[in-house]
């Protein structure tokens, strides 16, 4: 691929959100694992992000596989901009908070109300972190490559 | 009155016509249909957002209407197929007869997850996965890997219990019947099911597993229980709740159904 400048474009933008997180008072204690926040905060929040604090990126080989994950756009400026190789009738990253791919290609994942996280290959069990739910994609996936979305 | 049986029950003609109709809506891509429907309402249906199909109170009639859908195509290919229902908390393990090769095969195999027995094996090229999320196009399955352990028949009691239908903030965070029997609170019983089994079963696609329908038809089952025990505890929320599928609102995809018309499973089935 000779037109990756989006993801780093994004990757770019997703550090420093995550340097912002981390200068910020209610910053993540632990940046290993971006803990759920408190499920009454969500009454208090609004918006997609839901008053859960957004997990830290992350780029990491897990078991030969490449998976990475960064905060989505809040503005929706990139709006179907993502993953251009994945042009089909459904954006892979609509309504998402978060983008995690393996090895480049999408994964869809979605937020629960109680901050835990789920992906279109585990997507009847919940994760704590987006991290988590990509790592146990990559075991579902025994090196299979994900396949863009299909919703008829 | 059409009858929905225990798939424990079934006849080896029963067996053999309900496999025959599945594989016949599948060579004519009819199948395909159900699986992308089911996708699009997985990735579609949020907890902040507009949810229709799953992780709302509309989980229950959105699936019996889809469940009813899927019989009468069914039915298009040989008049008195219904579908029969996998009582779980029974049949719980990989040597159930529903996991024999006169009905869905076996598990997968050790490595790769590959069903190679039984009429949707890989073997016989009748059964391609063609609305997948990964580039495997072989049905897989893990019985028993992903979670050890089916639901029992006292986690459904509990949930039977329960006498509220649903509760506010009407998503997966919610209290009541439906997100308990759903799973994504309590001792987590339509959920665990699906993990069990492995597989496409874990994905959004999960109904390229013929025992999809299976499963929900056996929530679909508990439903009609949990009504019968609780008469006078009615579908919530009834009005103007935003995002959310109210007692007379119409359904997407058919628009012309609402959980009212479908509270009463007797005017299309009975279960033995």
């Amino acid at each position: 691929m000779s037109h990756p400048t989006r993801r780093q474009v994004l990757h770019g933008s997703a550090a420093a959100l995550a340097g912002a997180a981390l200068a910020a008072p209610v910053a993540f204690a632990d940046t290993a694992t971006a803990r759920p926040a408190d499920g009454h905060r969500r009454l208090a929040g609004h918006g997609h992000s839901g008053g859960h604090e957004m997990p830290e990126p992350f780029d990491e080989m897990y078991q030969g596989r490449h998976i990475e994950g960064w905060p989505a756009d809040e503005g929706g400026s990139e709006n179907g901009g993502h993953g251009d190789h994945h042009a089909g009738p459904a954006s892979p990253h609509e309504g998402m908070d978060f983008v995690v791919r393996i090895d480049n290609d999408d994964l869809h994942v979605m937020r629960n109300a109680d901050g835990t996280w789920i992906s279109l290959v585990n997507h009847y069990e919940t994760f704590t972190t987006p991290r988590a739910l990509a790592r146990a994609a990559v075991r579902e996936l025994q090196g299979a490559d994900l396949v863009p979305v299909v919703t008829g | 009155m059409a009858v929905r049986k225990n798939q424990a029950d079934l006849t080896a003609t029963e067996k053999r016509n309900f496999v025959d109709a599945v594989l016949e809506l599948k060579r004519t891509g009819r199948y395909d249909e159900f699986i992308s429907t089911h996708n699009a309402f997985i990735i579609g249906d949020t907890d902040d957002g507009e949810r229709t199909g799953h992780r709302s109170p509309s989980f229950l009639p959105w699936h019996r209407r889809f469940l009813l859908q899927f019989e009468q195509a069914l039915q298009s290919i040989t008049p008195s197929v219904m579908l029969p229902y996998w009582d779980w908390t029974a049949d719980r393990t990989p040597r159930s007869s529903l996991w024999a090769d006169d009905f869905l095969g076996g598990d997968g195999r050790s490595g790769d997850g590959r069903v190679n027995s039984g009429p949707f094996a890989f073997g016989n090229g009748n059964w391609p996965m063609n609305i997948r999320v990964d580039g495997r196009t072989f049905l897989r399955r893990s019985l028993g890997t992903g979670v050890r352990e089916l639901p029992t028949r006292a986690e459904v009691d509990r949930v039977l219990a329960m006498t509220v239908y649903d509760a506010a903030p009407w998503n997966s965070s919610s209290d009541g019947f439906r997100n308990n029997i759903e799973g994504w609170r309590g001792p987590n019983l339509h959920n665990r099911v699906h993990v069990w089994v492995g597989g496409q079963m874990t994905t959004g696609a999960s109904p390229n597993d013929p025992v999809f329908w299976l499963h929900h038809c056996f929530i679909d089952k508990l439903w009609a229980e949990w009504q019968r025990m609780h008469p006078k505890s009615g579908y919530l929320p009834t009005g103007n709740t935003p995002d959310v599928v109210d007692l007379h609102d119409t359904m997407k995809p058919w628009n012309d159904v609402t959980p009212a018309d479908l509270l009463d499973h007797t005017k299309f089935y009975d279960y033995a």
